[in-house]
């Protein structure tokens, strides 16, 4: 695990390094901006979907969904990042209290 | 430097410790180790890769994959360094710590309020976020079971906060739900954490 994080953690930063030290025209395309753009918004929801609903290879509908649906809400309401957070994990906990 | 730009850095930086704290206390839970967790805050420092890494090992994923997911989110890094890099021209040792500090935040602030609020935000941000960190871990470490409070709903929810400022763009929401459904298809037939690189590249394949 530690080679994967240095790898990672290095891999980050030379991003961060190309971007202030590669001439702008190189990276300023509109596909590469529209890629940019997408990525983030792919891996996020990719991310929420897998870790709301899958346990391990196994597609399931537990209490975490009540917590991300709650916390869902939350950003409705325009609440701060830890309430959203912590709405998640209570709810969670406390659905699998009963 | 003004008062108002100091004001504005140290309320990010805040803001960011929440962050932090929770990111903490659910790297211990998905199985990292105190040192782990806080070596990638210092190290890797861009919190939406830190917890892509997380949740890909909390998810049984494997190194590898973990890594990738991490690094294909911090590619937004780079764009955000092309932005930047007109306003600060930074050369030499500058730029080797300047790079370190381009992250969300501190793009946003950069952009905004010029040279002073990239690095006020950076310095705020990078201290909050690392403090937070820890304390987070080693909390973590102090619960018997993270599984019985909820945690690995934290995950998610931490995404979703994530997510939400950027389905704004055009196109945005067909790509969130595109994404999440070729993962979901993904769960079942192949090794956990490869489906969010597939789901990475569908979006990309997508028209």
């Amino acid at each position: 695990m530690w080679a994967a994080i240095l790898l990672a953690a290095g891999g980050c930063y030379l991003l961060k390094l190309a971007g202030l030290s590669v001439p702008r025209r190189v990276l300023e395309h509109p596909r590469v901006e529209r890629a940019a753009a997408r990525v983030p918004v792919a891996l996020l929801a990719a991310l929420i979907a897998t870790s709301t609903l899958a346990d391990g290879r196994a597609l399931v509908l537990d209490e975490r969904a009540a917590g991300v649906a709650v916390a869902g809400a939350a950003l409705l309401l325009r609440a701060p990042f830890l309430v959203v957070v912590a709405a998640a994990t209570v709810t969670t906990a406390l659905l699998r209290l009963v | 430097m003004g008062t108002r730009v100091v004001r504005d850095a140290l309320g990010i930086g805040v803001a960011v410790g929440a962050f932090g704290l929770s990111y903490g206390a659910v790297a211990v839970a998905a199985g990292l180790s105190v040192p782990q967790t806080c070596a990638l805050s210092l190290l890797m420092f861009t919190g939406a890769s830190q917890f892509a890494l997380v949740g890909v090992v909390a998810g049984g994923g494997g190194a590898v994959a973990a890594a990738m997911t991490a690094l294909l989110l911090g590619s937004r890094n780079a764009l955000y360094g092309l932005r930047l890099s007109s306003l600060l021209r930074v050369r030499g040792a500058r730029r080797v710590v300047a790079a370190q500090f381009v992250i969300d935040e501190t793009a946003a602030m950069g952009l905004a309020r010029g040279t002073p609020g990239f690095w006020a935000t950076g310095l705020a941000v990078f201290v909050c976020w690392n403090v937070a960190t820890a304390a987070g871990a080693i909390g973590g470490t102090a619960l018997s079971d993270p599984r019985s409070l909820g945690l690995d709903a934290a995950a998610p929810a931490a995404f979703l906060a994530l997510l939400a400022p950027r389905l704004a763009g055009r196109g945005a929401a067909a790509v969130a739900l595109t994404a999440a459904a070729a993962a979901l298809v993904a769960v079942p037939l192949t090794p956990a954490g490869v489906p969010v690189l597939v789901a990475a590249l569908v979006a990309l394949a997508a028209r």
